[in-house]
């Protein structure tokens, strides 16, 4: 026995794809090197396929009639739950962040606590979006006329390189109506967004709301675009304008809803657009009657 | 059946010129394409010659609107407002010249046109016209701005009344716009234009351009177009959103239907009967929202398709001048050929065809009123759009059926429910991916109710409160 107490070797983890609230590896057994800012090894990240896009979408679509059933105040209170899991997290995500250089450590924390807020801010909003976009319309008949928002369905979602706060900002106004996704994560800085799925994982958000995958924009985004059973594009992580002008022409072949927003500011109001473009509009008709 | 005298309507009201230029700037002037006729679909009678727009014609049409942009957009939203109500009083004052001559470049029934399109038409105007200076109030911030130049692109079915959606909210947010009506109904929206001048309206806020597809990709795909409108084909309105990727254009797209209209057991069954009806031989069936598929509970099946019957033995198919008349002609030789294919079609896939005993013109293009039983969901005459007087009837046992089958297409403009039971009406509303769900009614539209539809269908609403944000920057 040495009398030298030896230094303990720390546990990795290893970084997986989020699908159907399961933690696969890539299907295609791929993996790439995830680096600092610096240029330090930080991980190995799977390294999505098309095959992984399509049980992505799979899974989303067999959440969908759950989720969109559910009621607003469940999904409401399930994206609160998200907050206070993020909360309990947040010393794991200043070092993530600031490991991964993309912030330095007196900013991360505050990062983190703006993506904090933000799910609170949606998650206020599950309940309350039907009244500011819904409408009762007066006919000029003897009928009921009632208009109301409705999510659009699948949604896939190519995520900025703001690997928390922006992450969370374009996940949260698409589930709280009601939508399920498949998340494209940042390329460079993709860890936050597989610890952000350990998150999703034990806040009682159903499998299959959330997927996230991490690899290549270039390689997945077309085929995401291209997918017959997506419903809708985000494309705001999308920044090669010939990439995006390929996922949008994809889109077209189905009349995917597609939002290209130009520059966002994550620290800025949201403002409702992220919800409303992947909202439809269901108006109703009824005789009255006796 | 009673026999009915003919009941014609006068075309005397109505002044058709030999010819028609374009309405760039606020004149007429002629177009450099080479010009086409317009033909009343119920007799093939050459009503005027037309002229098409070509792309430098296109060209000064958006000069105009986006000259006219600066003006117009600067105008005070009560002053805007005050033109939008001038023209929907004109639009009531000249409605029998226009339901008339709606119905002979159309074939529309003059019952139609005269009770459904124009009064639509005008409501529309009055609608918006009021929304003009209350911008701030709709919900999209304290002053939302217009886009611009708008590039509209209408169908044949309603073509005033296409028109009157686009054109109205499109005023009434502050842009300008350039219109193409379809190819074989020019002549209201020309008639508009003249409208236009009768309100005064400053030159270069309204331009219409007429000609074919070609003029309609001239229209959307140019550079200085900041939004985008159109209302036809799936087809088309793929080919559209394909050409303006990237382009920053806000695109509005009211496309194809198949909507299913489910009648179960306790349906009011002759209500539901006039129902069906109207759902799918309204308009000659030349309607987005048609209800083109009839699903029906197993166990009424057999009796609602006797009533269907004894009721469409009824329908008058004929001259529509005449205010008798229940079924006008089919748009076009084109359409007609679709119409006659898919219903073959649906024949030799196995479905059974039934058509009332009915005499048609021996001139223009007629189609009888027609049902199909036997119906499977792969059948074309299930699954395709054909924009005809074609019902497909399918059965269902269970409500988690009929909506499984409602929803089995990549449609999603509208649907029916017939039931007397309340909650099951707002069980199936709930599930039915559908802009627009008419519970014990049919086709109904208002201007007050936004439109539109889900998937493949489109994307955006027109009408409503909701109508407005397709021509804001929001």
């Amino acid at each position: 026995m040495s009398d030298t107490q030896a230094v303990r070797l720390a546990v990795r983890k290893t970084y997986k794809l989020y699908i159907g609230g399961a933690f696969p590896r890539s299907e295609s057994g791929r993996s790439y090197v995830v680096t600092s800012s610096k240029g330090d090894f930080l991980a190995n990240a799977s390294k999505a396929s098309r095959k992984d896009a399509r049980d992505a979408v799979s899974a989303a679509r067999k959440a969908f009639a759950g989720w969109s059933g559910a009621t607003a105040y469940n999904r409401g209170q399930i994206l609160y739950r998200i907050a206070e899991m993020l909360e309990g997290r947040r010393a794991q995500f200043v070092a993530e962040l600031t490991e991964a250089g993309t912030r330095k450590a007196k900013d991360a924390g505050g990062i983190v606590d703006a993506a904090i807020d933000r799910l609170v801010w949606y998650a206020g909003w599950s309940d309350k979006i039907a009244a500011v976009a819904g409408a009762a319309n007066p006919v000029a008949g003897p009928y009921l006329n009632i208009s109301s928002p409705e999510p659009t369905g699948v949604v896939a979602v190519i995520a900025p390189d703001e690997p928390l706060l922006g992450l969370v900002s374009v996940i949260a106004p698409v589930i709280v109506t009601g939508n399920t996704c498949v998340v494209v994560a940042s390329e460079r800085a993709p860890l936050p967004s597989i610890t952000l799925a350990e998150v999703l994982a034990t806040s009682d958000l159903p499998g299959g709301v959330v997927n996230v995958l991490t690899g290549s924009v270039k390689e997945i985004a077309p085929w995401l675009a291209a997918h017959m059973d997506v419903n809708a594009i985000d494309l705001t992580g999308v920044a090669e304008e010939d990439l995006a002008i390929a996922c949008e022409q994809a889109a077209a072949e189905n009349l995917k809803r597609v939002l290209r927003p130009s520059a966002p500011d994550w620290s800025a109001d949201p403002g409702t657009k992220r919800m409303t473009a992947f909202l439809e509009t269901k108006t109703v008709w009824h005789p009255t009657g006796i | 059946m009673f026999e009915y005298a003919p009941a014609p309507e006068s075309r005397d009201v109505v002044d058709i010129k030999p010819s028609y230029g374009l309405f760039i700037d606020g004149e007429f002037v002629d177009g450099t394409g080479a010009p086409f006729k317009t033909i009343n679909p119920a007799t093939e009678e050459a009503l005027a010659e037309v002229a098409a727009a070509s792309q430098a014609d296109v060209d000064r049409a958006v000069q105009a609107a986006r000259k006219a942009f600066g003006v117009w957009s600067a105008m005070p939203g009560s002053e805007r407002a005050k033109y939008l109500f001038r023209i929907a009083r004109i639009i009531q004052e000249r409605s029998r010249e226009l339901a008339v001559l709606e119905t002979l470049d159309n074939g529309k029934p003059i019952r139609e046109a005269r009770d459904v399109d124009l009064p639509l038409v005008a409501a529309h105007f009055f609608y918006y016209a009021g929304w003009a200076d209350k911008l701030g109030y709709a919900g999209y911030g304290p002053d939302p701005k217009p886009l611009g130049v708008a590039g509209q692109v209408i169908p044949w079915n309603f073509p005033l009344l296409m028109l009157a959606w686009k054109i109205a909210p499109a005023l009434a947010c502050g842009n300008t716009v350039v219109l193409k009506p379809a190819e074989t109904t020019p002549l209201t929206a020309l008639l508009f234009a003249e409208i236009c001048r009768q309100a005064d309206l400053p030159p270069g806020v309204v331009n219409i351009v007429t000609g074919a597809g070609e003029t309609g990709a001239a229209v959307v795909n140019h550079p200085d177009v900041n939004k985008v409108a159109f209302t036809g084909s799936t087809e088309v309105g793929r080919l559209i959103a394909r050409s303006v990727a990237g382009s920053g254009k806000k695109v509005t797209l009211e496309l194809g239907g198949k909507a299913a209209n489910i009648v179960f057991d306790d349906a009011a069954i002759d209500q539901a009967v006039e129902g069906i009806v109207d759902g799918i031989f309204f308009n000659q069936g030349h309607v987005c929202c048609a209800g083109s598929r009839l699903l029906v509970q197993e166990s009424i099946a057999e009796e609602l398709l006797e009533s269907l019957k004894r009721r469409l033995a009824r329908l008058r198919l004929g001259d529509p001048m005449d205010k008798n008349t229940d079924i006008g002609a089919i748009n076009s030789a084109e359409q007609l050929a679709r119409v006659r294919e898919l219903s073959d079609i649906g024949e030799a896939e196995g479905a059974e065809r039934w058509s009332p005993a009915c005499t048609l013109p021996e001139r223009g293009f007629w189609f009888p009123p027609t049902v199909f039983t036997g119906v499977a969901q792969s059948h074309r005459i299930a699954r395709d759009e054909v924009f005809g007087p074609v019902l497909a009837m399918l059965t269902f046992r269970t409500p988690a059926e009929a909506v499984e089958k409602a929803n089995n297409t990549p449609y999603g403009l509208s649907a029916g429910v017939w039931t007397e039971k309340g909650s099951r009406i707002l069980w199936m509303a709930d599930r039915l991916r559908a802009g627009v769900v008419w519970a014990n009614t049919f086709n109904k539209f208002d201007p007050t109710s936004p439109f539109g539809g889900y998937k493949e269908s489109g994307y955006g609403r027109e009408g409503g409160r909701h109508g407005l944000e397709a021509y804001l920057d929001v």
